[in-house]
């Protein structure tokens, strides 16, 4: 049959190997940069949007699999990078550009993940190893090629040296890595488009945990002064700064490792702060509450992904990079747990309906509500974009609040 | 907030007879909508003209009127039927213009029919220019510009602000005259200034010029609580200017970024908004500039569309059946996503492979036409195919289309610098050769920047034309092919034949380079279409193949029949094969497993829900033989029907038995037995039946000894034909001359993959003066079942495709039926049929002349079988799976007695006229081609007349072909030929009693006034289609005329019936300019005395106004009891 078992294997020193931790082998052809890398290896299932997926900062420690076939045919250009730098551990296509075909363009993604040290494997039964991911659930994997390929003397490795390797790796689970890719500095955004050189309308206080470039600037466009600020900031270095109102970012790693940036939440919610989290934002929302985060067997990564707001009852089509997410109760209104309802009461605000897995919280009692995808878009869907409104708004009559008091 | 609980009743409209534009597709969506509709458990009345269709099925509906399309039938039908709501969104163009007109007439708030689906206003803001211009710019996008000049200077104004090209259109001009694209200031001057000069009102519209920019649409919907997705994006390879059915497209899209492509979905989100659909689809088609990104909105149809089909098929959405949901108050969420069973609808499908359209043209069927591809849309059908990336889908496609020389080749030397510079003269018009030259052009060299210059298609698709090219190239000079060749060949869509043929092995080499391909265990994989990239399970089994590592077939319980489907629509082979093939599927899904196979997206048969398992596939041997193979493994496979499809399937029976595959029915000997001239012969003279005179020859020297023993005139054609094609009639030897050459220069040239050898042509007596007969009928071995006796309305000469007829025959004796029977019982008997066949038949001077058989579903088994009350199609497929006749009679699928040959008291009588697509087609100087019938099919489609006698029934035939009908006074112009003229008096007599004016032309009018009937002169005038363009036409001046010739009095409206019965072939351009008028004008012409004889009757029948409308469930109740009481 057409099936490769991993025992059967055979490859050469100019293929490049994929290995999963269950055994599972892929040969493919080498694809980016050569050598190896290692992570754990999950799908993404949008068919536009790789430049963006590749410069999320998310993806960090990550071997990603793209399932749609075509890869690369826009090349890259300088506005659509999501961050500085390519934050994917290694990447997997079935069929990268032989071209470059776009107006935008200024190279080609070859040379970008070569010049980022990406290693990548190409030509391989993408769907395959995607079908196997969903069933088995994500896992660690490694990608060798070139002299990687080779052991000391020369010759061609075994499978099961490498897969000894692969089994080796961290598990994400337990891992923490909002550190390892927050700004090391704090920068400002300015308001932009229709805003642009006017005095801002709210100044917001952004905790970088691995932030998209394009969340501040939606921010921006709505008036926003974005104040992006590392992880490692204090929350009386937050005040400082006397914000309207404290986001935190996206980012990579298990939320459950994360106790110091749940402990200046916390302080944020306390002081009374309007919060809005996305993402990992929104898992740690989850944890100041008193919620528990779990790890999804396969994840949501991909930008077609329904979520139904419940306060509306209406549909979003929206982007998704998780591979956690919060344990709440849909459906009713709940007294926060922790501290016994310090916090008062919250409930879901929104669900994935694919899974009905948690992609929203909202308190009642205090200004502050977080959802666990992504409105900023990039890549993806616009429909989402009205929780930054939302947020503008919670700035807002918090501001009036305050001055009626 | 579910389903609404105030609709019960729901009437559907469907699109009518198949034209260019609007085909099959609707027969799809409207299925679907009558499936949904009735698992709702709401009363559908549905209304279509087209007998040839799924959704006319008697179970599709609670009360089905194969009716004309037309506000008094649809009133008439309402008042009877009285349905709550109308759901008009799924009929195509056809529909959406009915639902306008019976808004407007008041019928629908004269019964209190809701309009579901979208609202009359809706429609009204996607449909005007003008209001759907003002919704784009509300949605903060553009259209393209443009402005009214009256003079040059204002014409210059307006090109300094627009820049170039511009379309220059000439208002108040009668098709497009004066229009044209300028890409400088003189040729501006020049198209403006005669545009001023043509239009009656010295104005024309200078719009900005957007051909060669990118081209793309969406598929969006949205429900009432306002939830919007976009099912699809599709790419145009074919850049704007190329109308997108003529287009080759991919989805998804490739050459855009996210931040593009969520443009364009932000402005399809706010545009369906703007217009105010909110419970269905719309499609809306995007242009964006090559060089700067610059989007412009083109269209948006605010119903369900051609390309709505195709995206449901590229991605497993059920757009048609999710639209009728939400019309039915349903919101996105509410419905399940059918393919994983799992998640709601109210998502965005993500694929993971590759989707590529091809379309099928039929220029060959329209000589003179101009073959220039444009904004109107000039082709067929379509193919479809889904691979593992863009190469590979794209082969699938070009070999789908099943047409020669329509597949990349490499034969023969490498093109020269010389061709290469033609190539690329050529390609910047767009043909359907376009691809071909493409491919050649860089084989001998020319450069990516080169092709890009000339046709504006994108640099990353002309890089995977070129990819291609080099890996043919490695092909063809390998010392060795080896496996990681050969598997680098599939991966770039290169199929056994065409490798077979870069290897100088010839078509027989196919075979070899699969054995090859086999040791090497080079097999295809099978895919799922699960609508989500493989996130989530998929419980449809609808399957694509691809050469992968994985396969994803599942094991079988139950034994299983392959049914072959028919491939692209295309003049000859239409939607009637894939109504025969479903209801295969239908009534064998009941005891086996069925698996469909097709690669035509319009179809009912390729929607996933219609078989137990479904194959997107190309027809070819190879791809079906792979399938067969794969499915053997997965179960036991009882075989494959081959000839519910036409011809495409038939056509690999042979192939397919000598590798083993089991042909269930007529196997292909019996075929053969049928097809082959000589075989055939011995059968009839077994039977002791008569068939024309014919020869066969190879050669010039040949065909004029044959057709000089047969003697003139006499029907030349190739063998092995469907739809007649490359028939002629052929009068003398000049004529013959001219026929043989142009056969033996197409045979030479005839060198790419198709898998057929060149064959003899056939010369038969041409029978004058005929009455031509189709015969559908079953036969198991022993009992024949007549399905329908089919006389046709004109006489033989006319293809049966394209004559009108009616069932039950109205002038055939008693005598001639029982001929008939026995003649087709022999003949079927003789060939060994199990299953379907198909005799065509001629009485001349009552001797009984067998023309043609086809062992296998024709044409009119749909028709046949919606005017005889039964499925003969469904007892097709259980005899071919060998059982009897008799079994049929008792399970209800056959009557209990007697069959569709008998003539009952009392019954029904069904007209079949055909529609023709002539207006789509024009010469280069904008003429449409010659509307004259003759033996080579021409028709895209058919509609059904059905009420209680011919006249009526033929009255609304031509309703239903015809917009308007038949006009019931006015003037008629005559002009006959002079064989016809001792027919005449009688007619115009009639017409004069009638209320009617005669005019004609002086021969004409001479003979009436010898009769003493009254006609005006018209002046004669002499046309040559290819004769100097700047004074095509000589007019000779009559004494006594109106100083006016038909042309001029048909563009000025003075004339509202037409009877033109041509002279022979030879000087046929005579009428020429009359039909083409005519044409241009959509006044009915009639070429023939014999049709001009029903015409007149039916008049009188639309006179008296008193049509009848009749259920076919009703029908096929007195029908079954008619039978009963006899």
């Amino acid at each position: 049959m057409n099936q490769y078992d991993s025992e059967a294997v055979t490859f050469a020193p100019q293929d490049a190997v994929l290995v999963l931790e269950d055994g599972q082998v892929y040969v493919g052809e080498p694809y980016g940069a050569i050598g190896t890398t290692s992570g754990e290896i999950v799908f993404a299932t949008g068919m536009t949007g790789y430049q963006e997926t590749l410069t999320d900062p998310s993806y960090d420690r990550q071997i990603v699999v793209q399932t749609f076939p075509h890869i690369g045919d826009t090349g890259i250009n300088e506005e659509d990078p999501e961050s500085s730098r390519i934050w994917v551990a290694g990447y997997v296509v079935r069929d990268p550009s032989p071209n470059v075909s776009n107006w935008r363009a200024t190279g080609s993604l070859d040379d970008d993940l070569e010049s980022n040290r990406i290693v990548g494997i190409s030509h391989i039964d993408t769907r395959k190893l995607v079908r196997h991911l969903r069933s088995a659930g994500v896992m660690r994997a490694a990608i060798f090629s070139g002299d990687a390929l080779l052991d000391e003397s020369g010759k061609l490795r075994t499978v099961e040296s490498m897969l000894d390797e692969v089994k080796a790796i961290p598990q994400m689970k337990g891992m923490s890595l909002y550190d390892e890719v927050s700004t090391g500095k704090a920068y400002t955004i300015e308001p932009c488009g229709g805003f642009e050189g006017k005095e801002p309308l709210f100044t917001v206080a952004a905790v970088d945990l691995g932030i998209k470039a394009m969340t501040p600037h939606r921010m921006a466009e709505r008036g926003c002064r974005v104040h992006v600020v590392p992880s490692t900031i204090t929350f009386d270095e937050l005040e400082a700064l006397n914000p309207d109102g404290v986001f935190f970012s996206n980012g990579p790693g298990d939320p459950e490792q994360a106790d110091p940036e749940v402990n200046l939440l916390r302080q944020v919610l306390d002081a009374g702060y309007p919060f809005f989290g996305i993402c990992f934002g929104n898992q740690l929302l989850g944890r100041a509450l008193g919620f528990g985060t779990y790890k999804l067997k396969f994840g949501h990564r991909g930008i077609n992904q329904p979520v139904k707001d419940m306060t509306t009852g209406k549909i979003e089509i929206t982007a998704h990079n998780h591979g956690f997410a919060v344990d709440a109760p849909i459906g009713e209104t709940v007294e926060a747990p922790f501290e016994n309802g310090k916090y008062g009461k919250v409930f879901v605000s929104h669900i994935d309906l694919n899974d009905n897995v948690v992609e929203g919280l909202q308190c009642v009692d205090i200004p502050a509500f977080s959802v666990q995808y992504h409105p900023e878009a990039a890549a993806g869907p616009h429909d989402a974009a009205y929780l930054f409104d939302r947020f503008v708004d919670l700035m807002r009559s918090a501001k009036e609040g305050n001055r009626n008091a | 907030m579910p389903k609404r609980t105030d609709i019960k009743s729901v009437m559907v409209i469907g699109s009518g007879p198949i034209v260019i534009g609007q085909a099959a597709e609707f027969d799809y969506s409207g299925t679907q909508a009558c499936r949904v509709l009735r698992e709702e458990g709401i009363r559908v009345i549905l209304v279509n003209s087209n007998p040839a269709t799924i959704m006319t099925d008697p179970e599709m509906a609670d009360a089905t009127y194969i009716e004309p399309i037309a506000t008094p039938i649809l009133e008439q039908i309402i008042a009877k039927e009285r349905p709550d709501a109308l759901l008009p969104t799924l009929g195509g163009q056809t529909a959406l213009n009915a639902a306008m007109a019976l808004g407007e007439a008041g019928v629908l708030k004269k019964y209190g029919v809701e309009l579901i689906g979208a609202s009359l206003e809706a429609i009204d803001r996607g449909e005007d220019r003008e209001l759907f211009k003002k919704v784009v710019e509300e949605a903060g996008a553009e259209s393209a510009r443009s402005d009214i000049a009256h003079s040059i200077e204002e014409v210059d104004r307006i090109a300094e602000k627009f820049g170039y090209p511009l379309v220059v259109r000439p208002s108040f001009t009668m098709g497009g005259l004066g229009s044209g694209i300028a890409h400088d200031e003189e040729e501006l001057h020049r198209i403006a200034g005669a545009g001023i000069h043509y239009s009656p009102t010295d104005e024309v519209l200078i719009e900005e010029g957007i051909e060669g920019w990118k081209e793309y649409e969406l598929e969006l919907m949205r429900d009432k609580k306002d939830n919007v997705v976009v099912v699809c994006p599709i790419e145009n390879v074919d850049p704007v200017g190329v109308h997108t059915g003529d287009s080759i497209t991919v989805a998804p899209v490739f050459t855009l970024t996210d931040r593009e492509y969520q443009k364009l979905r932000d402005i399809g989100i706010a545009i369906i908004r703007g217009v105010g659909v909110d419970t269905g689809g719309c499609n809306i088609q995007f242009a964006i500039h090559p060089d700067t990104g610059r989007i412009i909105v083109i269209e948006m149809n605010p119903r369900v569309s051609r390309s709505s089909a195709l995206a449901s098929k590229a991605t497993g959405f059920p757009i048609a059946k999710i639209a009728t949901k939400l019309a039915l108050g349903y919101t996105l969420d509410e419905i399940q996503n059918d393919i994983t069973q799992s998640t709601p609808a109210s998502f965005e499908p993500t694929i993971d492979y590759v989707v590529t359209k091809v379309p099928r043209f039929a220029f060959e069927k329209f000589p003179g036409a101009d073959p220039t591809l444009t904004t109107s849309m000039k082709s067929v059908g379509e193919a479809m195919a889904l691979a593992g990336n863009f190469q590979e889908s794209l082969g699938k496609a070009m070999r789908s289309i099943d047409k020669r020389h329509m597949g990349f080749n490499w034969d023969g030397e490498t093109p020269s610098a010389e061709e290469v510079e033609q190539l690329l003269e050529a390609i910047k018009v767009p043909t359907e050769h376009r691809y071909l030259q493409i491919q050649r052009a860089l084989w001998g060299g020319a450069t990516e920047e080169q092709i890009f210059a000339a046709t504006k298609i994108d640099p990353w698709f002309i890089r995977q034309f070129e990819l291609i090219n080099e890996t043919a190239l490695e092909i063809k000079n390998a010392e060795k092919l080896t496996r990681r060749l050969l598997k680098k060949a599939k991966l770039a869509g290169l199929s056994d034949l065409q490798i077979a043929h870069l290897r100088r092995l010839g078509d027989e080499g196919e075979n070899t380079i699969r054995e090859l391909r086999w040791t090497y265990d080079l097999r295809p994989v099978f895919k799922t279409v699960d609508t989500c990239a493989a996130e989530f399970d998929a419980v449809t089994p609808y399957y694509y193949s691809c050469y992968a590592d994985e396969t994803e077939l599942r094991p079988r319980d139950r034994e299983a029949v392959i049914i072959l489907g028919s491939g692209p629509n295309r003049i000859g082979q239409g939607i009637e094969f894939d109504y025969t093939c479903v209801h295969a599927v239908q009534e064998l899904g009941k005891d086996y497993d069925t698996i469909m196979v097709n690669c035509n997206p319009e179809t009912v048969s390729t929607d996933y829900d219609m078989s137990d398992r479904l194959y997107f596939e190309p027809l070819t041997f190879e791809d079906v033989l792979e399938i067969y193979e794969a499915e053997k493994k997965m179960g036991p496979v009882k075989g494959v029907i081959v000839q519910l499809g036409g011809q495409t399937p038939l056509s690999l029976a042979a192939r397919l038995k000598a590798a083993g595959v089991p042909i269930l029915g007529t196997t292909p000997e019996s075929i053969d037995l049928a097809e082959n001239r000589e075989l055939f012969g011995e059968v009839l003279k077994k039977a002791d039946m008569n068939a024309p005179r014919y020869g066969t020859a190879l050669s010039l020297e040949e065909a004029r000894e044959a057709a000089h023993g047969i003697g003139y005139p006499v029907l030349v054609r190739p063998s092995y034909v469907l739809g007649g094609r490359g028939m002629e009639i052929v009068y003398d030897d000049a004529q013959l001359r001219k026929y043989v050459d142009r056969a033996l220069r197409q045979a030479r040239a005839d060198t790419v993959v198709s898998g057929r050898l060149p064959s003899p042509l056939l010369i038969d007596k041409f029978l004058q003066d005929a009455v031509e007969i189709d015969v559908d009928a079953l036969f198991d071995g022993e009992e024949l079942y007549i399905g329908g006796i089919m006389e046709h309305v004109e006489e033989a000469g006319v293809h049966s495709g394209d004559a009108a007829c009616t069932l039950p025959p109205s002038t055939l004796s008693d005598d001639q039926i029982r001929r008939l029977r026995e003649g087709t019982y022999a003949i079927a008997k003789g060939c060994g049929v199990q299953g379907l066949i198909n005799v065509q038949y001629a009485f001349m001077a009552n001797t009984l002349y067998v023309i043609e058989a086809n062992p296998r579903a024709s044409r009119t088994v749909p028709f046949a079988s919606k005017a005889t009350g039964v499925a003969l199609a469904k007892a097709a497929a259980r005899i071919m799976a060998g059982e009897t006749i008799q079994q049929q009679r008792d399970n209800g699928l056959l009557l209990p007695h007697g069959d569709g040959g008998d003539i009952r008291r009392g019954q029904q009588v069904a007209i079949k006229e055909s529609v023709l697509p002539f207006k789509r087609f024009r010469t280069p100087l904008g003429k449409t081609v010659d509307v004259l019938l003759g033996p080579e099919m021409r028709s895209t489609g058919e509609v059904m007349g059905f009420d209680r006698d011919f006249p009526h029934a033929f009255a609304k035939s031509q309703l239903a072909a015809y917009d308007g009908g038949l006009p019931t006074s006015g003037n008629v112009f005559i002009s006959v030929n002079d064989t016809d003229k001792r027919q005449l008096p009688l007619f115009a007599a009639r017409l004069v009693e009638l209320g009617f004016n005669i005019w004609a032309t002086e021969g004409t009018a001479s003979v009436l006034r010898r009769y003493g009937i009254d006609s005006k002169i018209v002046d004669k005038i002499s046309v040559r289609m290819d004769s100097d363009p700047e004074d095509p036409v000589t007019t000779y001046h009559a004494e006594g005329s109106v100083g006016k010739n038909v042309v001029q009095l048909i563009e000025e409206g003075q004339i509202d019936l037409i009877l033109n019965t041509p002279n022979s072939r030879g000087s046929r351009s005579d009428g020429y300019a009359i039909r083409s008028a005519a044409i241009a004008a959509d006044l009915p012409q009639f070429t023939t005395m014999t049709e001009f004889s029903a015409v007149l009757m039916a008049i009188e029948a639309v006179k008296n106004n008193d049509y009848q409308i009749m259920s076919i469930q009703d029908h096929s109740k007195q029908l079954f009891e008619l039978e009963s009481r006899e």
